[in-house]
């Protein structure tokens, strides 16, 4: 605490085996619940996601239909549980794109160096030059719309983020101490990625990843509300604000709570993310 | 020094060819004959001598490397193509687009920085602590909220429950305050969470020990001496911002109906016009490397560490 | 060496009746942070013109101590017991606005490291007239000349350039001085100067710290040095504090606590102490017949710095090391020490030269004779915190090596790793944390280990204590010591301090900016050293003050 060489060890507080906090909890019931949603949506409400009760349309938040019914007569609590799926489904996919094809890129750059690694650097700023949604719009564009599609094209914008990531990891990893030792004491290339750069720039690429994972999510929805996802009746999120957009001058519940839903879940993955960060720190 | 502008400008230039290419190959070459696509979809009922009329028309009869050439050429000298909706030149379609987003953009990003700014301050000065974890959280909320759903959620509330914004006719004014605001709250929230996480970091910096040392209040060392320290990193995001503040400007020219290269942007995607989004795309490009290109160049003016001086005599 | 006996205050050898008035009493000052106390019960004080040194190692308190008087403890640390009174004063309940009063004016601080306390994008002289600004009510014109003056008087060079200059364009000693001339600005009652020179060069140490005698000695301010260095403590201060763990274990003048410690741990503390070892350790006699390992022949490395320019690290560097001996190589930093280490590693390819392990050319070595060769030689880093993957256990880093080469089972590998365990006193249940539930003594000894588990000849140690407490870095190098008696290692040993470096090394060569200036037995360069630098850097050990004193007892 006082000499120049002492270098503080930090604690996480998270992690140090006592009760978690509130935040954590509420992370983990949050991306729990949903995750539950998207598996089995059924078990969670006894409603149809696209069928919709006649007779039973723009009705308001009651004790029978907890966030009001749509314009079809649908549930809309049955609606945003079967939605999730596609939230999920598509920040998955878009972000395993972005982690595989982004870490490669990143991992071969960073290792190789030279050449090698100028080309794909200048590859990946190509990548970023162009606006993540104006990106997308443009992989939609030829890929046509739909829900694969849609996720697809967010998980190209994703690469650029997880390359960068990757290289300045293995880059910080490449010149420290431990890692010369290796070298010294007769380790191959190969052995010392695997041993030591990997490992070690796994905890960053996973917090990434979960903080990916939730701009996945919005700008999915966001993909959703503009019409190029999934095609209705499909309870997607941005669809269902899209759709609710219609009436809302009089059933403000429609656009309310799916837009509720998109933020819970992007929060909670945001809040994983950071905390995987501090953990590394 | 030089040497170093002309090879960033150079890759810059580099970067931006590498762009245009991949949206040539991305929205010309793969989706094939965009004339075809369009005509071919049958509203129109065109007869096929037409459409073969059409297609030497908008050049789409030429080999693929030709149309790069000529659609290189066509950047170059400021010459998009023609719009397949409206059949005017795509150019002026943009020209005419663009003053309305240049502002929404501008006020926005003017809006965002006020609101991180104002956040990361009242968090570092206010003694009441939940008021400070309430700040500090903010920003992850903030980040979190799509902002479609912002700008409706708006609409329903100050138009429709609170009736402060016309929904008819509304001023210039009054017409861009909502969308303002929806785009302002997700890029405040990145800038504020970089300027909180930058503020706290600075002020574990020894030197803010010794300003309090020499008898500074507490303000008064976070603006003269953790501020100026905190805002630097805060440029390295401007690219980022600028990505933001386009999907911000499609998204909400779309939901408040307003015109602009947003709402131009997607009426391209939906109706397959191609040659507008690839100008667009192009363009934002080349926006986005003027940005970064000016942020290396501004960095050494606010930063001394990066003037590159001769150090003069510097023995103890 | 004669530069020692002026240092002293002559306040000391004042009769007592003429004592000066108390600055400063602390009486019984305990501090914690949330609930763990880390200063507990301490007492002091200091007259006016009076140096005290507070002295201790890592987590004393004694940093805690300093920050509690001018009311600057960091995060959740708070007073929780006793009274701080200055010049009759109780402070300790003082409100922020009395404390704002009080810094800077009254009493001021000389922070631990010049490098980052200064504003790196405020120019030197606006962060100096700050304090004016803060205090007085003086012109724009007048702070300015009195800046000027104030850069004069603590040796800055061309004071009108530095005045716009920014922190970065200057050099740490620069940088030192600039934060003595904010903390000597108002003329204050009280410095408080915290490890004021430990991130400094030796030489520049010592002119820092004679600057800050010669300006507390004209202007009477009272000075508390806060120090881990005995020897720093016995050079400048009138009394000493000494604490452990937030408790005082002596407290006095200077010459008595030194010289008759009451506490256990105060002896150990000067039983540990590299610069205080009246006479170096007992080496073992170098058979004039040993075989040479190491020879290095006109080593030279150029660098390209960012603007392409070549930048020569080394030139001409020559030294052999006979094998069963220590080599040190010794300088400040920059000077090149490293580098040759690195490249007699076989981790650097020189531009020119030739080094020769056991007969071997290090320099031509590449791909698989490269690594094969690596297991004659290792390198032990610096700073332990940094060396050690955080995510192995510890079991597996001292392992590692093994698995580079020919296959060793499984079972045999345990067992060599916990017999190395054994041989560097690493208590083997220590083999299944990861590094960062270990101290960084226990740190330096894993890296140690996974050095000697390949069986090297040579180790290289690249300031391999210099991150340690002194009681930590004394059981290190006796570890050392016994590992090189009995397993008949020979060390290249990097290091800055010259002190650790009569205390253990059989040959010397001494750098200075690339160059070797001078070389030989250590016995020989420390008694008769041929150039004006080494003379300067032995000088420059701190500490020479109670080294001599046995010889003269009422100096």
């Amino acid at each position: 605490m006082s000499t120049a060489p002492a270098i503080p060890v930090r604690r996480i507080p998270a992690l140090s085996g006592k009760r978690p906090p509130v935040s954590v909890i509420l992370t983990t019931i949050i991306l729990g619940t949903a995750l539950a949603w998207s598996l089995a949506p059924d078990l969670f409400s006894s409603y149809s996601g696209t069928v919709g009760l006649p007779g039973n349309q723009l009705k308001s938040p009651s004790a029978l239909h907890w966030l009001g019914t749509d314009e079809l007569g649908r549930d809309l609590l049955a609606r945003i549980i079967h939605g999730a799926r596609y939230s999920l489904s598509g920040a998955f996919v878009a972000v395993a794109v972005g982690l595989i094809a982004g870490s490669a890129i990143g991992l071969v750059a960073g290792a190789a160096g030279g050449r090698t690694d100028t080309w794909l650097m200048r590859l990946v700023d190509v990548l970023l030059s162009v606006p993540t949604l104006l990106l997308s719009l443009a992989i939609i564009m030829i890929l046509g719309f739909g829900h694969v599609q849609a996720a697809l094209a967010v998980g190209v914008t994703a690469i650029a983020s997880f390359a960068r990531l990757m290289r300045s990891e293995v880059l910080t990893l490449w010149r420290t101490d431990y890692v010369e030792a290796a070298f010294g004491s007769g380790a191959t290339f190969l052995k010392v990625l695997v041993r030591h750069v990997l490992p070690n720039a796994l905890t960053s690429v996973l917090a990434l990843a979960a903080l990916q994972f939730g701009a996945a999510i919005l700008q999915i929805s966001t993909l959703g509300f503009l019409g190029y996802g999934a095609p209705p009746p499909t309870p997607e999120w941005g669809l269902l604000i899209a759709e609710g957009r219609n009436y809302m001058m009089i059933a403000w519940w429609l656009t309310l709570f799916p837009g509720l839903a998109v933020i819970l879940v992007v929060m909670a993955a945001n809040h994983l993310g950071h905390t995987l960060e501090r953990r590394k720190a | 020094m030089h040497a170093q502008l002309v090879s960033r400008i150079g890759q810059s230039i580099l970067v931006l060819w590498a762009a245009f290419t991949l949206s040539f190959v991305l929205l010309q070459a793969l989706p094939g004959d965009a004339v075809l696509i369009r005509f071919l979809g049958g509203d129109l009922g065109l007869s096929p001598e037409q459409i073969a009329e059409l297609r030497v028309l908008y050049g789409a009869d030429a080999p693929i490397w030709e149309q790069y050439i000529v659609s290189l050429s066509g950047f170059l000298t400021g010459n998009f193509g023609y719009s397949v909706i409206s059949g005017t030149p795509v150019a002026t379609e943009i020209l005419t687009n663009l003053p309305p987003t240049l502002w929404l953009a501008g006020l926005s990003l003017a809006a965002a920085a006020l609101l991180a700014i104002t956040i990361a301050l009242t968090a570092n000065l206010t003694g009441f602590a939940p008021l400070k974890a309430a700040l500090e959280n903010l920003p992850s909320l903030m980040i979190s909220v799509p902002v479609f759903w912002l700008g409706i959620v708006m609409i329903q509330m100050f138009s429709f429950q609170l009736g402060w914004v016309s929904v008819i006719n509304p001023g210039p004014w009054e017409q861009l305050a909502l969308p303002v605001i929806a785009i302002a709250v997700p890029i405040a929230a990145p800038l504020a969470q970089i300027l909180l996480r930058n503020i706290e970091a600075v002020s574990r910096q020894p030197f803010v020990q010794v300003a309090r040392a020499k008898g500074a209040a507490p303000a008064h060392v976070l603006v003269r001496h953790i501020l100026g320290n905190a805002l630097l990193p805060s440029l390295t995001i401007a690219g980022l911002l600028f990505g933001e503040l386009i999907a911000g400007a499609v998204i909400t020219e779309t939901v408040f109906g307003l015109n602009g290269i947003g709402r131009l942007a997607e009426r391209s995607v939906r109706f397959q016009d191609t040659a507008v989004l690839q100008a667009i795309v192009v363009i934002s490009a080349f926006a986005f490397l003027l940005i970064n290109l000016a942020v290396d160049l501004l960095y050494p003016l606010v930063d001394p560490r990066l003037r590159r001086d001769d150090v003069k005599g510097a023995t103890a | 060496m004669t530069y020692a006996a002026p240092l002293r205050a002559p306040e000391t050898l004042v009769p007592v009746l003429h004592l000066p008035p108390v600055v400063l009493a602390v009486e019984n000052l305990s501090v914690a942070y949330g609930t763990t106390r880390v200063v507990d019960q301490v007492s002091f004080t200091i007259r006016a013109g009076e140096v005290v040194a507070l002295v201790g190692e890592s987590g004393s308190g004694k940093t805690t101590t300093a920050q509690a008087l001018i009311g600057l403890l960091s995060g959740n640390g708070r007073v929780t017991d006793g009274a701080i009174r200055f010049d009759g004063e109780t402070i300790t309940a003082f409100t922020e606005r009395q404390f704002q009063a009080l810094r800077g004016k009254r009493i001021a601080l000389v922070p631990q490291d010049p490098g980052s306390s200064l504003n790196p994008v405020r120019t030197i002289g606006s962060q100096v007239a700050e304090v004016f600004r803060l205090h007085t009510d003086h012109s724009p014109d007048l702070i300015r000349r009195e800046v000027l003056s104030l850069f004069e008087r603590v040796g800055l060079s061309q004071p009108e350039l530095r005045y716009d200059q920014y922190p970065h364009e200057l050099s740490g000693g620069m940088k030192q001085r600039v934060l003595i001339a904010m903390a000597i600005a108002l003329r204050p009652d009280l410095i408080i100067a915290d490890e004021p020179t430990s991130a400094l060069d030796v030489t520049v140490q010592r002119r820092i710290l004679d600057l800050i005698d010669d300006l507390r000695r004209e202007y009477g301010t009272a000075l508390l040095l806060v120090t881990h260095d005995l020897g720093v403590a016995s050079d400048r201060a009138d009394r000493v504090v000494v604490l452990q763990k937030g408790r005082i274990q002596d407290s006095g003048l200077t010459r008595d606590v030194l010289s008759a410690p009451s506490s256990p741990y105060t002896r150990q503390l000067l039983a540990d102490a590299p610069s205080l070892a009246a006479v170096p350790k007992a080496r073992p006699v170098i058979a004039s017949n040993a075989r040479t390992v190491i020879e290095v022949q006109g080593l030279e490395q150029q660098f390209r710095t960012k603007d392409r320019a070549a930048f020569t690290a080394i030139r001409d560097i020559s030294f052999s090391v006979a094998a069963g001996t220590t080599h040190a190589l010794v300088g400040e930093s920059g000077s090149g020490k490293t580098t040759t280490a690195r490249i007699v590693s076989g981790l650097l390819r020189p531009t020119f030269g030739s080094a020769r392990i056991d007969g071997v050319e290090v320099t031509s070595l590449a791909g698989e004779a490269l690594r094969q060769f690596r297991r004659k030689i290792q390198l032990v880093y610096q700073n332990p915190f940094q060396s050690l993957d955080p995510r192995q256990t510890v079991g597996q880093i001292i392992e590692e090596p093994l698995l580079n080469f020919s296959p060793v089972p499984a079972q045999e590998r345990k067992a060599r790793v916990v017999a190395l365990a054994e041989r560097v006193h690493l208590d083997s249940a220590l083999l299944s944390r990861r590094p960062a539930a270990l101290s960084g003594g226990q740190r330096q000894r894993v890296a140690i280990a996974r050095a000697l588990i390949l069986e090297p000849s040579i180790l290289v140690l690249d300031e391999a204590v210099s991150a340690l407490d002194v009681t930590v870095q004394a059981r290190i190098l006796e570890l050392l010591a016994e590992l090189q008696r009995d397993l008949g290692l020979t060390y290249l040993f990097v290091s800055h301090d010259l002190a650790v470096v009569r205390a253990i090394a059989d040959t010397v060569s001494v750098f200075q900016a690339g160059q070797q200036v001078e070389q030989g037995k250590v016995e020989d360069v420390f008694s008769h050293p041929s150039t004006a630098y080494t003379r300067q850097l032995i000088a420059a050990i701190p500490g020479a003050t109670l080294t001599s004193r046995p010889k003269q007892p009422n100096a």
